[in-house]
């Protein structure tokens, strides 16, 4: 029963979406005939009583809207909620169960593995839309009511989209007609915790994203695009940006420490569909800025939401279509796929054709001087769009070409050589943007401010220069321009009184400084990484970096629903004290897949990293890297969330007083 | 700067930016996009040298060498069929699923003297996880059979 009650609590969701487009669509329609007819009538009294009756219209709409959103949200939640309940039960009757779970397995994985599959995940999705439209509904405050009932239609149709998928295609309560004893269990890659949580963080950032797309076309409906729908939407846009910021984080410090390759990005397709809407939101991010302090860059504002909605889809639908490669490529039908293609080219072209639609309504903005806080948040923006072009472009390639019968990949090499220099040129003006004063400034002035972190930047290039000589050019490079951008990131708070300094000046301060922590870790472990790939004998010492390692026993190990041989390493650096380390070779038995569980010891310095392989007779396969600051890469990312964190702390404290003041006038 | 021309300013540099982020990758997959290659492509275009590709197959049965050093393996691919070959060098921890007479796709450079060295090896994981590559090649190999 629990499998029927969640199927037509979506169903009754669904419906209550639909209705909620319908409502939307009707009010502006009636309150623009009403509008017009002002204008027809040409009397200042008439416009203003047209005026009036739009505002009440929408009035009288948003009060039958608002508590359709808030049930529709719950109706959702209720239905992941059941089909979680169908998963902890391990209810073999249903069919994504028994793909995807099975009883032996640890109950924080029965309850993830509810993601842990296409059909799931997509009901994870829908349902934190759902929880976000809701939010919407009850909370916001600030936009004109018109404005205000035009997004949460606009959010209501993206939620459509969702659940027709669902419910025509990727029912996740289907039955089986014969229940089998067991489940076939969850892909061994995917139980870890970090797995658990990593999906549904990505997923809050894809869904705050499409939120600020709402926002977007409320106002294009509306024409009401300005700073007041600036601040609205900010929220959505840093909340977003921070989730995804801890998503991709997390999402590579996963990959690194459970693959067993040693590498923490591998510009993976999936990789990249995180990073794209990433990247799109931080240009975003910063041009709401603009618009909601200078009332600048409206359409370019609009536009990148658009640009960043279209990824955040492409991300969460190119992962899921089963074109790409990866782990998170469930196998899916074509059929499913097709549908997947629609929903994307609906979805995108309907954003596209609206913002071309309307792009002509939105009236200029203010301007600014070219040296200015505006002037480097543009190039910051067009950096930004350049970078996320070649993504793009090299992760839909190989898709294009093996349409065209060509097959072949895209990687590293690819990656590395075009939007790594640019990524440095980006990083290099971020030290510079937050150091020239708002519309005007003058380029001696800013010069004069930048010298003494470029002064840093010359100063640590010279010494890494002197200290490793064969150092390559992009690490170098990367190195030298993190310790300049340390310096100039801290810049913004000198000769200020820092106890009134506003929580998200320290909110950019923070995130910039991590992005400068994140490049000099990434520098230094491509830079200064050292591995060793040996068959040892037991009590053979081996070498890696400063470190001794010596494998002294191999051993059996049982988990709850694995069996695995365990090496058991002794490190040493020097003459310190020795430490143990236990890499493992896991098999799983449902399914059937063998996994290497690496060893991680974190000292101050960096990381020593252990890989059991192979057995070759009497010796054993070690993979060894000493991995100099690596974990900087992964520290300057959760600063970098840290900041987002403190800048939407900030922004909401500074409205709340506002509006309490403006309560007490 | 009068409004207008700011906007139109800031639309060039937009499509400025976006058209050189295209021709800039454009030009750059040419260089370093990684072609996938069967055993019998190499046999009839040549060899692809001085750049990484990938290259699939079947593992050729009873060609599994291990080398004295305890970490490289010596092991032919080929289409199924046995039209064509290449001899392959790995020094790795082979995955899980690496065995004769099962899909591989070996990531590395051709050698001059036609064989090839892998720096990464990709096998067939289980039902749910086939990189589409694999699945290409044993496409491929199967239409070979037919």
């Amino acid at each position: 029963m629990i499998a029927e009650a969640g199927l037509a609590a979506l169903w009754f969701a669904a419906a209550l979406a639909l209705l909620q487009v319908m409502l939307t669509a009707l009010g502006l329609w009636r309150a623009r005939s009403a509008a017009m007819g002002g204008v027809v009538m040409e009397g200042v009294a008439e416009q203003d009583r047209a005026a009036t009756a739009s505002a009440r219209m929408a009035s009288e709409i948003l009060a039958a809207v608002r508590p359709i959103a808030v049930v529709q949200g719950v109706l959702v939640v209720l239905a992941m909620l059941l089909l979680i309940a169908v998963f902890v039960q391990t209810d073999t009757s249903v069919r994504l169960v028994v793909e995807d779970s099975s009883a032996a397995k640890p109950l924080i994985y029965k309850i993830a593995g509810a993601w842990g599959n296409h059909e799931g995940s997509m009901l994870l999705w829908v349902t934190i839309l759902g929880l976000a439209g809701a939010a919407v509904a009850l909370f916001e405050r600030r936009l004109a009511r018109p404005t205000l009932v035009a997004t949460l239609g606009a959010q209501a149709a993206i939620a459509l989209g969702f659940y027709a998928f669902l419910l025509f295609s990727s029912n996740p309560f289907a039955r089986l007609f014969t229940a089998p004893s067991d489940g076939q269990g969850l892909n061994p890659l995917l139980q870890d915790p970090g797995l658990a949580f990593h999906p549904p963080t990505l997923y809050v950032g894809y869904v705050g994203i499409s939120v600020a797309f709402s926002f977007a076309v409320g106002a294009m409906l509306t024409r009401d695009v300005g700073p007041a729908f600036a601040r609205a939407m900010r929220p959505w846009v840093l909340g977003a940006w921070i989730f995804l910021t801890i998503g991709i984080t997390a999402g590579s410090y996963w990959a690194y420490y459970e693959l067993g390759w040693g590498g923490w990005w591998f510009w993976d397709p999936v990789e990249n569909a995180s990073l794209m809407p990433w990247l799109a939101a931080t240009a975003l991010l910063h041009s709401v800025t603009v618009l909601a302090t200078r009332d600048g860059l409206r359409a370019w504002t609009i536009m990148l939401a658009v640009v960043a909605f279209s990824m955040s889809m492409v991300g969460t639908f190119l992962v899921r279509s089963g074109v790409l490669t990866s782990v998170h490529a469930f196998a899916i039908d074509p059929k499913r796929g097709s549908f997947i293609l629609a929903l994307l080219v609906i979805y995108i072209g309907g954003a596209l054709a609206l913002f071309g639609a309307r792009v002509g309504t939105i009236r200029q903005g203010n301007t600014f001087e070219p040296v200015s806080r505006e002037g480097a948040l543009v190039v910051n923006n067009l950096l930004l769009s350049v970078i996320l072009g070649i993504v793009l472009i090299g992760t839909l390639y190989p898709l294009v070409a093996a349409a065209f019968g060509t097959e072949l990949s895209v990687g590293h090499p690819f990656f590395d050589s075009t939007a790594g220099p640019i990524a440095l040129v980006l990083v290099a003006l971020m030290a510079v943007g937050p150091l020239l004063r708002w519309r005007r400034d003058s380029a001696a002035a800013g010069l004069r401010r930048v010298a003494i972190p470029a002064a840093v930047t010359v100063i640590v290039l010279i010494v890494t220069l002197v200290l490793a000589p064969g150092i390559h050019v992009l690490p170098l490079i990367g190195l030298a321009l993190a310790a300049g951008v340390a310096v100039a990131s801290v810049a913004p708070l000198w000769g200020r009184d820092l106890r009134r300094t506003p929580l998200f000046t320290y909110g950019m301060v923070v995130a910039h400084l991590g992005i400068a922590v994140s490049l000099a870790g990434m520098a230094s472990e491509s830079a200064f990484n050292k591995e060793t790939l040996v068959a040892t004998r037991i009590g053979e010492p081996q070498h890696v970096g400063p470190y001794t390692v010596t494998l002294t026993g191999v051993r059996p190990v049982i988990g709850v629903n694995w069996s695995a041989v365990e090496g058991v390493l002794v490190a040493r650096r020097g003459d310190g004290a020795p430490y143990v380390m236990r890499p493992q070779s896991r098999f799983f038995s449902t399914p059937p897949q063998i996994t290497n569980e690496s060893a991680i010891k974190t000292v101050l310095d960096g990381q020593l990293y252990t890989v059991l392989g192979n057995r070759d007779g009497d010796r054993w396969q070690l993979r060894l890297w000493w991995k100099p600051f690596v974990t900087l890469i992964w520290a300057g990312g959760a600063l970098v969330a840290i900041g987002g964190a403190l800048s939407l702390l900030g922004r909401l404290l500074r409205e709340r007083r506002a509006a309490r003041r403006e309560a007490e006038a | 700067m009068k409004a207008k021309h700011q906007r139109l300013t800031l639309a060039l540099l937009a499509l400025a930016a976006v058209i050189g982020a295209a021709v800039l990758a454009l030009s750059a997959l040419k260089e370093q996009a990684s072609f996938f290659y069967a055993p019998s492509d190499v046999k009839r275009d040549g060899l692809p040298l001085g750049r990484a590709v990938r290259l699939g197959g079947l593992v050729a049965p009873g060609s599994i060498k291990h080398l004295p050093d305890g970490i490289s393996i010596r092991f032919v691919v080929t289409d199924a069929g046995g039209t064509a070959s290449v001899p392959v060098t790995f020094s790795g921890i082979v995955p899980d699923l690496f065995r004769e007479n099962s899909g591989v796709v070996a990531e590395g450079q051709f050698q001059p003297d036609g064989s090839f060295i892998a720096t990464n090896l990709l096998a067939k994981h289980d039902a749910n996880y086939k990189p589409p590559q694999l699945a290409g090649a044993m496409h491929k190999t199967e239409s070979l059979e037919q």
